[in-house]
């Protein structure tokens, strides 16, 4: 087994376990902002996978999917704090704050 | 030598993923969680693309990934100023350790007139 085989195989099992870890901060909150945040770090995670399998798997072809991840992984955050920003208002507005 | 160079990449560009994602389960404050998963999860994410570009030395393939990592410096950032102002606005609790609110005087006085502009100027 080659070098790098070898930290292929290793960086799988880095990122297998910050996905666990952040998908643990998913679940545990405790608030809306603490899981975007969780969230987004998963995007993270997803893209570092996908560029990790484009080179396991010798189709460099694979790096497409992660500029679109990329993207959507943007675009999904900054609709989240939108939301976020928007019921806070709402929140304070209706006297629950 | 091109194969240990990506090899070596890609295991510290793991291993700052790993270590964003222990910041984002340990550290006590949304904002400070935030600032492990931003810097470090880009760091990892960019070594990890940079691995990628060195290992197939195409041009088509070097200026993907690097088209991939300039697309995250640029957004990361965004996402992240936009995730605290939201996190703020929703009345997060700090660490207690904190000592500096800089907005806290700004975002009072704001909400205050935008609230009710006819109850300030009753109070005048």
């Amino acid at each position: 087994m080659d070098f790098l085989s070898l930290s292929i195989i290793i960086v799988y099992i880095f990122l297998s376990l910050s996905l666990l870890i952040s998908l643990i901060r998913v679940i545990i909150g405790p608030t809306l902002p603490d899981r975007v945040v969780a969230l987004d770090l998963i995007a993270f995670v997803v893209i570092s996978m996908i560029a990790t399998y484009a080179i396991s798997s010798g189709h460099p072809v694979y790096l497409d999917v992660a500029i679109v991840l990329a993207l959507v992984a943007f675009l999904g955050t900054i609709a989240f704090a939108r939301y976020v920003i928007l019921r806070a208002g709402k929140l304070r507005e209706d006297g629950h704050a | 030598m091109l194969e240990i160079i990506a090899g070596i990449l890609l295991i510290t560009g793991g291993f700052f993923v790993l270590v964003a994602a222990v910041g984002i389960l340990r550290l006590p404050d949304i904002l400070m969680r935030m600032h492990a998963s931003t810097k470090a999860g880009t760091l990892g994410a960019g070594l990890i693309l940079l691995a990628v570009a060195f290992l197939y030395a195409e041009i088509g393939i070097i200026s993907r990934a690097l088209a991939t990592i300039a697309f995250i410096l640029m957004t990361a950032p965004v996402a992240a100023h936009a995730i605290g102002r939201a996190a703020y606005h929703h009345g997060i609790t700090f660490w207690k350790g904190t000592i500096v609110d800089d907005l806290k005087d700004y975002y009072e006085k704001t909400r205050q007139t935008r609230r009710g502009s006819e109850k300030v100027s009753e109070e005048d």
